[in-house]
C-alpha cells in the first residue's frame, strides 16, 4: 500500500468552512447595509462598479480570496470571443431529470425548471450546456465535506445537465432545495438555490451563479446573495412560480431566463457593420 | 442580418440587463466533474504537455477549493469548433478543459501548447472560480518562449514587470508548462475585464 504525505502547507479543506470570528447575524446585516451604500455611493460618484461586489466581508471566506487590484480593462482577443462548442453528444437526454437517477424517487417537492439563455440583445442562445447542482430536499448535499446532519437521500444526488434547444431554451425536472446552514455566521442558512454554470457564445460570457425562489425570507440574512448590490440585480436571480408549468398532481413549476453578458464573436461583426 | 447594437444604442435602448455571478461555493465538485475533464489533450499523444499550478490566496495558504478553467487555440493558431469537450473521445481537440485545485491547492491539465492567433503571443484564456470567491476571474496564461511576441504586446507592455510576470508561465525541463494563480497579495495575478 502506498500512501501520499499530505504537504505541510495545505489545512484540511473542511476546517476552512467555519469563519473565524462567528458574528452575530445582526452584524453581518450592518456589514451588508454599510457595503452595499458605499457601492451606491462609488457608483453615484462616476465610478464603473461590478454588478457582483468581490470584496464582500460579511461573507467571511472571500476575505484573503478576492483580488485587491481592479481588473484589467483589455480588448478581448479571437479566442476570447468564441466559447467551447457543445451539442447534444456531450450530454444524454435523462441527465436533466434529477428524479430519476436512482431506483427510486427522491423526498421533496417535484419541480420543473425551465428558463431561456438570451444574450444582451434578447437572442436566444442555442447548444448551450447548461450544469446545475444542489442540496437535497433537506438542505444537504451530497458532497463529503458538507457536514450538515440531515439526512442524505439515497434517491438524490442533485447534479443535471442539458443543452438548450433553438429557442434557447432548458428544461429542468428536479426537487425544491432546503434551504442549508453553514458556518459563516452564528445561526446563518442559505435561502435555497440552484447552482447554474454556462458559457455564453463568447468565454467573456461565461457565468456561474444561482437561482432562488420567489418570496425566501432568508434573502436579506444571506451575504452570498447580497455580494450583489443592487436590488434588482439580486431580483434577477430569483424564478417566477408558474402555475402554467405545474403538471397536476405531480409538480410545480418555476421559470428563470439568464441573459449572459460580454463581448462574442457576433458583437464584434455588429461593431463593423452588420455582415 | 439583425440590427446592431450601435443602432440600439442610437434610439437609446439599453440591452438587456446581465445576469450577475455568483460563487461557486464549497460543494460544486459533484455538479461540474466529469471524466477526464482536465484532458484537452490525450495524456502522452503528440504534443501533449502538462500544465500545472497552485492556486492561492492572500496570506499565500494553497486555495483546496477553487475551480480553473482553460479555454485555447490549437497549436496551429485554429479555434476548435468541435464538440465533445463534456464527452471526450481521446482525439479530437476541442480546446476546454476544467480542473479542480487538490487539497494542496494545485490544478494541472494535460493539452498542447496553444499556437498564434493573429499574429498575437500564444496564451490560454483562463477563468478562476472557487469557494469564498464572489464571482468568476478571467485571466490568461501566455507562453514564455517567444520573448520577442511578448515584449511587442501592446496590453503585455501596458504592465509593469511585476504584473506581467503573473501572467506568464515557466517552462518545465520536460516541456510542459508551470503557473501559479495568486487571487490576493504581493503576488496577486492580474485579472482582466472585457
Amino acid at each position: 500500500m502506498t500512501t501520499t504525505e499530505p504537504s505541510a502547507t495545505a489545512a484540511a479543506p473542511e476546517s476552512l468552512l467555519a469563519s473565524p470570528d462567528m458574528p452575530s447575524q445582526r452584524e453581518i446585516n450592518a456589514e451588508i447595509a454599510d457595503l452595499h451604500a458605499q457601492a451606491a455611493a462609488r457608483e453615484a460618484a462616476g465610478e464603473s462598479v461590478p454588478n457582483t461586489l468581490y470584496d464582500f466581508a460579511p461573507y467571511r471566506s472571500s476575505v484573503l480570496r478576492h483580488p485587491t487590484k481592479n481588473p484589467r480593462l483589455v480588448d478581448p482577443e479571437t479566442i476570447e470571443l468564441w466559447s467551447p462548442a457543445f451539442g447534444q453528444r456531450d450530454v444524454a437526454q435523462i441527465e436533466s431529470d434529477l428524479t430519476l437517477q436512482h431506483r427510486g424517487e427522491p423526498q421533496g417537492e417535484r419541480i420543473t425548471v425551465t428558463g431561456r439563455v438570451l444574450d444582451s440583445w434578447g437572442r436566444p442562445l442555442a447548444n448551450q450546456l447548461v450544469e446545475i447542482w444542489q442540496a437535497n430536499a433537506a438542505g444537504r448535499y451530497i458532497h463529503q465535506r458538507d457536514q450538515h446532519p440531515a439526512p442524505l437521500d439515497p434517491n438524490f444526488t442533485g447534479a443535471g445537465r442539458t443543452i438548450t434547444n433553438d429557442n434557447g431554451e432548458y428544461f429542468f425536472t428536479t426537487i425544491k432545495p432546503g434551504p442549508y446552514p453553514w458556518k459563516n455566521h452564528v445561526n446563518a442558512w442559505r435561502p435555497a438555490h440552484i447552482h447554474f454554470s454556462l458559457f455564453g457564445t463568447g468565454f467573456t460570457q461565461r457565468i456561474i451563479t444561482q437561482m432562488y425562489f420567489p418570496g425566501d425570507p432568508l434573502f436579506a440574512l444571506d451575504p452570498i446573495y447580497n455580494t450583489i448590490r443592487s436590488q434588482k440585480d439580486r431580483d434577477r436571480l430569483v424564478s417566477t412560480y408558474d402555475h402554467d408549468l405545474t403538471v397536476p398532481e405531480f409538480s410545480m413549476g418555476y421559470r428563470w431566463d439568464i441573459i449572459v453578458d460580454g463581448p462574442d464573436a457576433t458583437w464584434f461583426e455588429q461593431e463593423e457593420g452588420g455582415h | 442580418m439583425s440590427e446592431t447594437s450601435a443602432t440600439r444604442a442610437r434610439r437609446g435602448e439599453a440591452p438587456l440587463a446581465p445576469t450577475a455571478g455568483q460563487t461557486i461555493g464549497p460543494f460544486f465538485a459533484f455538479g461540474l466533474s466529469y471524466d477526464r475533464m482536465h484532458q484537452v489533450a490525450f495524456p502522452h499523444s503528440p504534443g501533449a504537455i502538462v500544465l500545472g499550478g497552485t492556486v492561492y490566496d492572500g496570506a499565500g495558504a494553497p486555495i483546496p477549493d477553487a475551480c480553473v478553467e482553460i479555454w485555447q487555440a490549437d497549436e496551429d493558431g485554429s479555434i476548435s469548433r468541435a464538440r465533445g469537450s463534456r464527452r471526450r473521445d481521446d482525439h479530437t481537440f476541442t480546446g476546454f478543459g476544467r480542473s479542480f485545485t487538490t487539497d494542496e491547492g494545485h490544478y494541472e491539465f494535460w493539452t498542447r501548447n496553444p499556437g498564434s492567433v493573429d499574429g498575437k503571443p500564444p496564451f490560454f484564456a483562463v477563468l478562476v472560480f472557487a469557494r469564498g470567491l464572489p464571482n468568476k476571474l478571467h485571466t490568461r496564461i501566455y507562453l514564455p518562449d517567444d520573448q520577442a511576441a511578448l515584449d511587442a504586446d501592446p496590453f503585455l507592455s501596458s504592465l509593469t514587470p511585476d504584473e506581467r510576470a503573473t501572467l506568464i508561465a515557466t517552462r518545465t525541463p520536460d516541456g510542459g508548462l508551470r503557473h501559479d494563480i495568486h487571487l490576493q497579495g504581493e503576488k496577486e495575478t492580474v485579472f482582466l475585464a472585457f
